[in-house]
């Protein structure tokens, strides 16, 4: 197909029209408006046959969305920010009843200061509800992923919703040229197909029972297990995607990793700058690469461990906070991922880019000295610090 | 349509009788209702509550129809959701029948927590029928008071004490907060006058958009009543005009059983426990029998009979 001009939101949505969504349940919040003002106009155009439930609430939209998959409905939705927050309880019951919901999440900054700009402080805040998580740092990725989300969350195998993050301005509101798959193509790679457990009144079913005490553990193993078990089909699914498209993401983006003294572990959009800074940091001879992480769960720690363990020093960056404790979310990980795979590699952690600020050449470069210190001192100063912040 | 009488009633039962509810639980008798006259083709979605645990206590089930509990707030966007899916898989030709999508949900999840979501359902006119069965109170978490329990009822968090006559409040008027979203239909039902319940529920389905019935449900427990006297205290509820039984058609208030004579509301206070402690408190029985004249004013009832 010919490329056209879209912003990470409407190649979001110019995905979802492509993949025939049945059932469309969103609530209007910046910066996801777009996206969801996409496909009412598809959906009032008839360019797509499908249902739109303008809910009240982002709280509802989720839960609508959840039931019209139960009853065997393909779905999207999409959030931001205090919306994903509202969202919270629901997303867990999404998981536990292992619904193939899909959503789209322009990660924003959460209250209070109220704030509207980009960071992950949001999507973080969701860790734990069993929904498997991919980042984009392209309008092409957001678009290219959302038709590998409903294959993967519809397999039999897996059956969990998938979050879908790309930074709030940064991606979901700047035009680039994308690429898109012919319409066949996609319903081909990413059939629609009657699942078997659904709301039917021809094959009655309870949905949502209570699970004691003798039956809740092994509900919660097996949502468990299934994502842990996700990430063949996800490598599966990108693989597959790559051969009909010639595009495929990997679990990780790494550049420069060989033989490097230091890399930038990051999540997003900042990638690309990252590896522009790689770009010319090493033309003037620091040994520095950058991993850019493109799932987040289920979390690929062999993966990473393998990429991790040939470098000095891995330097992660975290556009969230986790207060209180030793780091940041994404650090707790790929800390817990050095150690518990016995990678003597030292790992430090950078907090930068909360609410929205700007995270610049100069910042990356500084982030990569504080690497680069660590391993000509041989030892960690500071496990914690904080760039960009003026106090 | 109409049913006269209860042999006109669908023999078929897909509300198992091996429930959990306790013995002259209002809501069973409900949901055995509301199910047999929705029949077969029928989805049933339920918010937490009463009904949602002692029915689907994994591995057993009590439904002969597809069923969905997803949480406490949100059952009619949950049941939006369901409508949603079936027409678009109805027009995709992915299905064939366009089923009935009822909401069972209590009064703490349809006049507290759940109202958010309710208004939403109603506001877009999704064609659903939304069903509260009002036990006034959190029954399931211990009788605790909730935006629908009546005043002077004690209940746990609204205890009578020497500053306090129990419940403070009256309750919320959920019928008028759902007719004033412009919806097609709404009543008012119980458990006593199952023939005006059921003719009403048919009414409800065959309505185009969103439909709304509140039907006063008695708990044995929270009411502190004999569990023989469910019926007996339905009836006295509607024939004090505490509890009339109308529906509202197209903006149109229509009586729906009628009482020439109406009883005192002592009658309905003094066989339950909940409200003994006003017994002794005329001044306190004179505020309830108010609220009472004014519902009978409104909806036609007669005078008190001696």
């Amino acid at each position: 197909m010919k490329t056209i001009l879209l912003s990470g939101n409407t190649a979001l949505s110019y995905a979802v029209k492509q993949l025939d969504v049945d059932v469309i349940s969103a609530y209007p919040i910046t910066p996801q408006t777009t996206m969801v003002e996409k496909l009412s106009e598809y959906v009032a155009n008839g360019e797509l046959d499908a249902e739109f439930i303008p809910v009240e609430s982002e709280h509802s939209a989720l839960s609508s969305v959840l039931a019209a998959s139960a009853a065997g409905a393909r779905v999207f939705t999409s959030t931001s920010s205090q919306g994903l927050l509202l969202m919270h309880e629901i997303m867990f019951i999404t998981a536990g009843l292992r619904l193939p919901v899909v959503m789209g999440i322009a990660d924003r900054a959460v209250s209070a200061p109220i704030n509207i700009w980009n960071d992950h402080s949001d999507i973080m805040a969701q860790r734990d509800a069993g929904w498997i998580s991919f980042f984009a740092e392209s309008a092409q990725e957001s678009y290219d992923r959302t038709i590998q989300a409903y294959r993967i969350a519809e397999d039999e195998n897996v059956h969990l919703p998938v979050n879908l993050n790309f930074d709030g301005f940064i991606l979901t509101h700047t035009y680039e040229p994308v690429t898109p798959i012919d319409d066949e193509l996609v319903l081909k790679y990413a059939p629609k197909r009657r699942r078997k457990l659904v709301l039917d009144p021809n094959n009655p079913m309870t949905f949502g029972g209570l699970g004691s005490p003798e039956y809740y553990f092994e509900a919660k193993y097996q949502a468990i297990k299934a994502l842990e078990g996700s990430l063949k089909t996800i490598i599966e699914a990108d693989k597959e995607y790559e051969r009909i498209s010639g595009r495929g993401y990997g679990l990780y983006n790494a550049y420069m990793t060989e033989g490097s003294d230091t890399i930038l572990v990051s999540l997003g959009s900042v990638g690309g700058s990252i590896r522009e800074i790689v770009r010319r940091m090493r033309g003037e001879g620091a040994k520095v690469g950058s991993l850019s992480l493109k799932l987040f769960r289920p979390f690929p720690a062999k993966e990473l461990a393998e990429v991790l363990s040939k470098t000095k020093c891995v330097v992660v960056l975290d556009k969230a906070s986790s207060p209180g404790t030793i780091g940041g979310p994404l650090f707790l990980e790929v800390q817990a991922t050095l150690k518990s795979f016995d990678i003597n590699v030292p790992a430090i952690n950078i907090i930068a880019g909360l609410g929205g600020r700007e995270i610049g050449p100069d910042d990356i470069r500084l982030m990569f000295r504080k690497g680069l210190k660590v391993v000509s001192d041989k030892k960690v100063d500071k496990l914690l610090d904080y760039v960009g912040v003026y106090l | 349509m109409p049913y006269k009488t209860l042999k006109d009633l669908p023999v078929e039962e897909y509300f198992g009788p091996g429930h959990r509810l306790c013995q002259g639980c209002g809501a069973g008798i409900i949901a055995r209702l509301v199910t047999k006259v929705a029949g077969a083709n029928t989805i049933i979605v339920n918010a937490t509550g009463c009904v949602e645990v002692s029915t689907t206590f994994y591995p057993d089930t009590a439904w002969g129809l597809p069923y969905i509990h997803v949480a406490f707030e949100n059952s009619a966007a949950v049941a939006s959701g369901v409508r949603a899916a079936y027409n678009a898989m109805v027009r995709k030709g992915i299905v064939d029948k366009n089923p009935n999508v009822i909401v069972l949900a209590g009064d703490g999840g349809t006049a507290d927590i759940g109202i958010q979501s309710l208004s939403g359902a109603l506001e877009r006119g999704d064609h659903i029928l939304y069903i509260c069965y009002d036990n006034e109170a959190y029954m399931n978490t211990g009788i605790q008071r909730s935006g629908a329990t009546p005043y002077g009822a004690w209940t746990t968090t609204s205890p009578p004490g020497k500053l306090s006559p129990g419940q403070k409040t009256t309750k919320k008027d959920l019928v008028e907060i759902a007719v004033a979203h412009g919806i097609k239909y709404a009543a008012t039902a119980t458990v006593a006058y199952l023939i005006d319940a059921a003719n009403k529920i048919e009414k409800a389905l065959n309505t185009p958009g969103a439909t709304f019935m509140h039907f006063l449900s008695p708990c044995t427990p929270g009411w502190r009543i004999d569990t023989a006297n469910t019926i007996k205290v339905s009836r006295l509820a509607v024939q004090t005009a505490l509890w009339p039984l109308y529906e509202v058609v197209d903006g149109e208030y229509i009586t729906t059983v009628k009482v020439p004579k109406r009883l005192p509301v002592i009658e309905y206070l003094k066989i339950q426990g909940r409200f003994r402690h006003l017994l002794n408190k005329p001044e306190e029985v004179a505020k309830i029998q108010a609220y009472a004249d004014k519902l009978a004013e409104k909806f036609g009832y007669g005078p008190i009979s001696p």
